[in-house]
């Protein structure tokens, strides 16, 4: 977010009427329960969404240090089933199906027919079919997009009747360990797997996944049981409700791409770095949209790629800053922040190959000012996942 | 002394011609947790309205319009090592620069605390 005075940043908190004439904003499950918590709401993604509680630091180091409950009940929780499911999402995803084994997660990307990314998401193998989860801003095009490529036998379920919550941070486990019961013990969950347990009375799926770098779990919840669940585990004393303000930050941390800024359909998923979810046997087959031009920069190697950028002093460099190499423009800003956790602020670019080598000194202009930047490895921050 | 506000959620303090500037404690708690203060040097020429500091938070980088025209005498040395004092004391220490006005008249457009707090009433 950038705002250009105090005035545009306090109205950017708010909802103006010419918005709400034009689309309503959406309320989602727990809506009063972030506002009875004073959580300051804004929209995003079509709903009302809360950007922060006690502000944003607090948060995101409480985050880092204990666990953090977020409300992500914006995303699209899709569920795909259906005769002839698996060769069907594999002509629409770079996806192995027949590596991703039942109650494992995976990341994937969906494709233009030009290899331009339209959204990233997670799959998970249920026994039935597959569990999606794709971007709250993306999810109506995602659907469409989806719908129109699935064949009749396949089934796309809008799952608008769960609610999502992401608990984050080192004592997640330790926090959700008690509330749960099931089949089996929560600790048979390592990264990016995911089952059936009944938290508070609810059915729900958890998986240990999410978009903070550390240890922690989502959870697919009934919305009827919502609220119940989100209590429960903010009565926890590890536990404080988490913002998308320091959600915002905590992945820029740890390195996460965010939809929208990081990723659009100019972009592909070679110069993002995002090579891992370009499945090994699909690189060899192909056979998935826009596999041709994402095959041909895979073997020539991207013209740009996404890179992090470490900046001195405490000025940050915000989406859009160009950034140089002497006078000589090499790439543009896509994301960046204050770093509450390292103090100084980081930032992701998408820069000229030849420049993107770890410790390449570059410069990034701010308002005709010229801030010292030096290219660095992501995570910024350590992953804490628990593999 | 007197103590004027604009819509942009500035302040700004006046004695004689000289004036200290700063945003609203109602700006700070909207902005957030302030991380760095880009100020203005002494000596530069402002007009009502340009931008000659910004306030970058953890969520957005935010122009300071002055609220009057003049010239900067002294910016607020503190904000380098202690952005923070923006939000914990943002209409006392955590003021963000002193200028020499160059025309009282600019002030009239101004509103005080009380049409302040109504046009924060408002939002």
């Amino acid at each position: 977010m950038v705002c250009q005075t105090v005035r545009s940043c306090v109205l950017n908190d708010q909802i103006e009427d010419d918005d709400l004439s034009e689309v309503e904003v959406m309320t989602l499950p727990l809506d009063a329960w972030h506002r009875a918590r004073g959580g300051r709401m804004v929209e995003f993604a079509g709903y009302f969404m809360p950007v922060q509680y006690e502000g944003i630091l607090a948060e995101h180091l409480w985050t880092r240090e204990s666990a953090g409950l977020f409300d992500v009940s914006h995303m699209g929780q899709l569920f795909v089933s259906g005769e002839g499911v698996e060769a069907a999402l594999e002509a629409v995803l770079p996806i192995d199906l027949s590596t991703l084994k039942l109650g494992s997660v995976r990341y994937s990307l969906l494709l233009d027919e030009n290899g331009g990314i339209l959204d990233d998401l997670m799959v998970s193998r249920w026994n039935e079919g597959f569990y999606l989860v794709v971007n709250g801003a993306t999810k109506w095009d995602d659907i469409g997009t989806l719908r129109e490529a699935l064949p009749d036998e396949v089934t796309l379920n809008h799952l608008e009747d769960h609610a999502l919550l992401a608990l984050q941070g080192p004592k997640a486990f330790a926090a959700l360990e008690r509330l749960v019961s099931g089949e089996y013990p929560l600790s048979a969950l390592t990264f990016m797997k995911g089952g059936r347990f009944v938290l508070g009375g609810a059915d729900v799926w958890i998986s240990r996944s999410g978009y903070t770098g550390e240890d922690g779990f989502e959870i697919s919840v009934p919305n009827e049981a919502a609220v119940a669940v989100a209590d429960l585990i903010c009565a926890q004393p590890q536990v404080k409700p988490i913002g998308l303000g320091a959600r915002d930050s905590l992945r820029l941390e740890a390195g996460l791409p965010l939809y929208g800024h990081d990723l659009s359909p100019d972009t592909d998923p070679v110069s993002a770095g995002l090579t891992f979810g370009i499945n090994k046997r699909r690189r060899i087959e192909g056979g998935f949209p826009g596999a041709d031009h994402v095959l041909k920069v895979l073997a020539d190697g991207p013209a740009t790629l996404r890179i992090g950028l470490a900046l001195e002093g405490r000025q940050a460099a915000r989406e859009g800053a160009l950034v140089f190499a002497g006078e000589t423009q090499v790439g543009r800003v896509c994301s960046g922040g204050f770093s509450p956790s390292l103090e100084h602020p980081i930032a992701m670019a998408y820069v000229d190959a030849a420049q993107a080598a770890n410790g390449t000194a570059l410069e990034i202009d701010l308002r005709g000012k010229r801030l010292p930047a030096r290219v660095v490895p992501m995570p910024f921050v350590p992953h804490n996942y628990h593999r | 002394m007197t103590r004027y506000f604009t819509e942009d959620h500035e302040w700004i303090e006046v004695e004689g011609d000289a004036g200290t500037v700063g945003i609203t404690d109602y700006a700070q708690s909207q902005l957030g947790d302030i991380t760095y203060v880009d100020l203005p040097e002494a000596g530069a020429a402002v007009k009502k309205g340009d931008a000659p500091c910004v306030v970058d938070s953890v969520k957005a980088a935010s122009d300071v319009y002055s609220p009057v025209s003049g010239t900067v005498s002294e910016s607020n040395a503190a904000l380098a090592d202690a952005p923070e004092l923006v939000n914990t004391d943002a209409e006392t220490g955590g003021w963000l620069f002193r200028l020499t006005l160059s025309d009282a008249g600019e002030l009239a457009s101004l509103m005080d605390a009380d049409g302040y707090a109504e046009f924060v009433k408002g939002l």
